[in-house]
């Protein structure tokens, strides 16, 4: 057997869980590892410029992969600058591994310099965490973290290395785990089969169905299962902002994401719906509006990998837990044999009422915006579509453009939408789009930003540059922080504190020559889509669009809160449901 | 309502305050906790007590299951179950209160096991209820000093929480 030290033995298990790529930053504490990196091939490693963005890159690696993204990170301020993008993956439930450094074993406690307790700052945020105590426990370590990370509801975890463990000084056996086994932690193979009979009685009794899908279909893979479902059923389907792509958003039974900025006849559909099919989705109070209000004829019934999800916020008629691939297609064998058949009149009729709702309220069907002389956001990011074909990644980043991005550019393939939805990330999406591009060097990838977003993550242009990362970065920058401007209106007001920096903005188109990419400025809204295919023929720039759009825009639909329901929204600045 | 949940979990450090950090994280209460290790060294069994409907009991509980340091856990206040709690108490006894006071002692079946010319150390084990009744038979003014274990507690009969 081979004998390794404990910082070889670290980057030989990381290639034996068959890990291609780290987005890291090193430091003192992490130095014995760097060095082990240094020393091999397998692994390479992309140096951010700030360890958040090396957190929200394995993050979007994630999301846009399914494989799980690896970040390594010094102690001290490398660990506590890594937080935001863990909990931002922790609230998305996206698999990653955070490796950090840590003082010397003797030093803990002692307030040693770069000294943070990590296991405990990060324990609210993570899946499962581990102090590394000996080096010969490394390689089970590992193995455990990827295990814990990619398995059952997927999240976060974080690997707290002291430097004394990962010494060239000494050396041990290296011997890699085939297989973890974890008496505490089993999570399901399989729904409740009993359940899922119940579930499919009930969705053939329906005479309102509706899907409501979230992010676990696409975490879990199971968009084949659940397109065929919903066809088999005919029944209307609607995503969550964490579940767009999970259902082709150009195909016919498609109507819309649903929630707070959802569209009208998706949240008309909840609201009136006899029998809500809810996969993977959390009922999250950014969809559901008030809970007491919320679908008051419906019976509901909930897939979730994930126990404490489900009656969390609203109660289940039909709990089923497991892993929603696994359930789908046990529904799907389970519709085979129905004896039941649906109620073909009663599911005509809630066709045209839905198509009545969205012939005359549908997003794409009659624009909400009025189109002027400005550029209006909803245009810019029709555009994008129009001109990558809709066959981009796009990450986001949040705000108002986010909303924009989530109801203008129909997404029809899973893992194409990145975005941070549960914790809401501004900085987001510039690290997302370069964790997207590395994992698909030849694709488009295109960041959706404002001018507030973009400036907290912005120095990763520098990695763009180092990497050869040819990213799109689309800024509606309507020179305020629109999204917080939008409710200042709502309910302030209009007393704009602190959202309006207008006079302090940079120069972005010299910002990105100064950092050696090409920067585009639209101001006409007649240059704006022959501006956007020259920047998106740029195959191999890093391109920044700064795209000035009608600052006054809000974003619409808007639930109406506190004490709406699903179906009462904003429509526009006076007209409501 | 009152709840006493045990809980069996890996004896490794750090999952206590998984636990605890979970309780304050998503604003459940906690009454009391206890916790030690086991026969079997690798495992702890926690017991604690908190108050909440059934629908935050269950939230708790499956919170607790995903923890991936709990092994297994059991509500016990689900079924036939004992509980205890011991107590070490410290009183005022000197002249006539000092007769009194060990009667008192006798009743609730508990023990003196310090003796000074003026104080009574007291121990006494029981349900929560039971001593906390023993604080008013005594007489707050004469209490000088409480210290409670918390509730342990264990499922009557064949039940039983282990692997």
């Amino acid at each position: 057997m081979e004998l390794l030290s404990g910082g070889d033995m670290l980057m030989r298990a990381l290639a034996d869980e068959g890990v291609e790529c780290i987005f890291g930053y090193p430091g003192g504490a992490a130095l014995h590892i760097y060095d082990a990196l240094f020393r091999q091939d397998k692994i390479k490693h992309i140096l951010v410029r700030h360890e958040q963005a090396a957190t929200h890159a394995a993050d979007a690696f994630s999301r846009s992969t399914g494989k799980i993204g690896v970040v390594l990170v010094t102690s001290g301020p490398g660990a506590t600058n890594a937080i935001t993008g863990i909990a931002t993956a922790y609230m998305d439930s996206i698999p990653m591994v955070v490796i950090s450094g840590q003082v010397a074993s003797e030093r803990i406690g002692e307030d040693a310099f770069q000294e943070t307790d990590m296991v405990g700052i990060s324990r609210p945020i993570v899946k499962h965490s581990f102090l590394v105590k000996d080096a010969r426990d490394i390689p089970a370590i590992i193995k455990k973290a990827f295990y814990i990370a990619g398995t059952g509801r997927p999240g976060p975890v974080v690997v707290d290395i002291p430097k004394d463990i990962t010494s060239p000084a000494t050396t041990f056996e290296y011997h890699y785990p085939d297989k973890v086994k974890l008496r505490s932690y089993t999570p399901a193979q399989r729904g409740h089969t009993g359940q899922i009979k119940k579930a499919v009685q009930l969705l053939l009794q329906a005479k309102r169905p509706i899907i409501y899908a979230g992010g676990g279909v696409i975490q879990g893979n199971a968009s084949p299962q659940l397109i065929e479902l919903a066809r088999k059923l005919n029944a209307p389907v609607t995503n969550t902002l964490m579940g767009l792509g999970a259902y082709p958003a150009t195909d016919r039974q498609f109507v819309g994401m649903l929630g707070m900025h959802g569209t009208v006849e998706a949240n008309y559909a909840m609201h009136h719906s006899d029998v809500i099919l809810a996969v993977g989705a959390r009922f999250d109070d950014r969809v559901t509006n008030t809970t007491s209000k919320f679908c008051p004829s419906a019976k509901i019934i909930h897939i979730d990998i994930d126990p404490a999800s489900i009656s969390k916020t609203v109660p289940a008629d039909v709990p089923i837990v497991g892993p929603v691939e696994s359930v789908l297609n046990e529904m799907l064998e389970n519709l085979k044999h129905a004896d039941e058949k649906q109620d073909a009149a009663a599911l005509q009729e809630w066709w045209s009422q839905i198509e009545e709702w969205r012939s005359r309220y549908g997003l794409l069907v009659k624009p909400r915006y009025i189109a002027g002389d400005k550029i209006m956001p909803q245009e810019v990011i029709s555009t994008l579509w129009e001109v990558t074909k809709g066959d981009a990644y796009i990450t986001s980043d949040v705000g108002q453009h986010q909303m924009f991005a989530a109801q203008y550019y129909p997404f029809d393939k899973p893992r194409r939408w990145i975005n941070s939805g549960g914790l809401g990330t501004m900085g987001f999406g510039l690290p997302a789009a370069m964790g997207v591009q590395y994992a698909f060097r030849d694709a488009t990838v295109a960041c959706v930003t404002g001018e507030g977003s973009i400036q907290m993550c912005i120095q990763e242009l520098s990695t763009c540059k180092q990497y050869n990362l040819p990213v799109k970065i689309i800024c509606l920058n309507n020179q305020a922080l629109g999204m917080v401007k939008q409710w200042q209106d709502m309910q302030y007001s209009s007393r704009y504190s602190e959202s309006l920096y207008e006079d302090s903005l940079p120069d972005f188109v010299k910002l990105m020559d100064a950092y050696g990419h090409v920067g585009i400025r639209v101001t006409k809204r007649e240059e704006l889509k022959s501006k956007m295919e020259e920047c998106f023929a740029m195959k191999d720039k890093t391109v920044f669009m700064d795209i000035h759009v009608e600052p006054k825009e809000h974003v619409y639909p808007m639930h109406i809160a506190p004490n709406g329901s699903m179906r009462d929204m904003w429509l526009n600045k006076t007209e409501r449901t | 309502m009152r709840r006493i949940i045990s809980v069996l979990m890996e004896n490794e450090p750090g999952a206590l305050s998984r636990v605890v950090g979970l309780f304050s994280q998503r604003g459940y209460n906690i009454e009391s906790l206890t916790v030690a290790a086991t026969e079997d060294a690798t495992l702890s069994r926690m017991t604690l007590t908190t108050i909440g409907d059934d629908h935050k009991i269950e939230q708790i509980t499956k919170h607790l299951n995903r923890l991936i340091d709990v092994v297994k856990l059991v509500d016990l206040t689900e079924g036939a179950h004992i509980e205890r709690e011991l107590m070490l108490i410290k009183v005022r006894a000197s002249g006539a209160q000092r007769a009194e006071i060990k009667r008192c002692v006798d009743i609730f079946r508990g023990q003196i096991i310090d003796v000074s010319a003026t104080v009574y150390t007291i121990q006494l084990t029981g349900t929560s209820d039971k001593l906390s009744a023993f604080y008013d038979a005594v007489g707050e003014a004469a209490i000088l000093e409480v210290v409670r274990s918390g509730v342990s507690g264990i499922a009557r009969g064949d039940k039983v929480l282990g692997l």
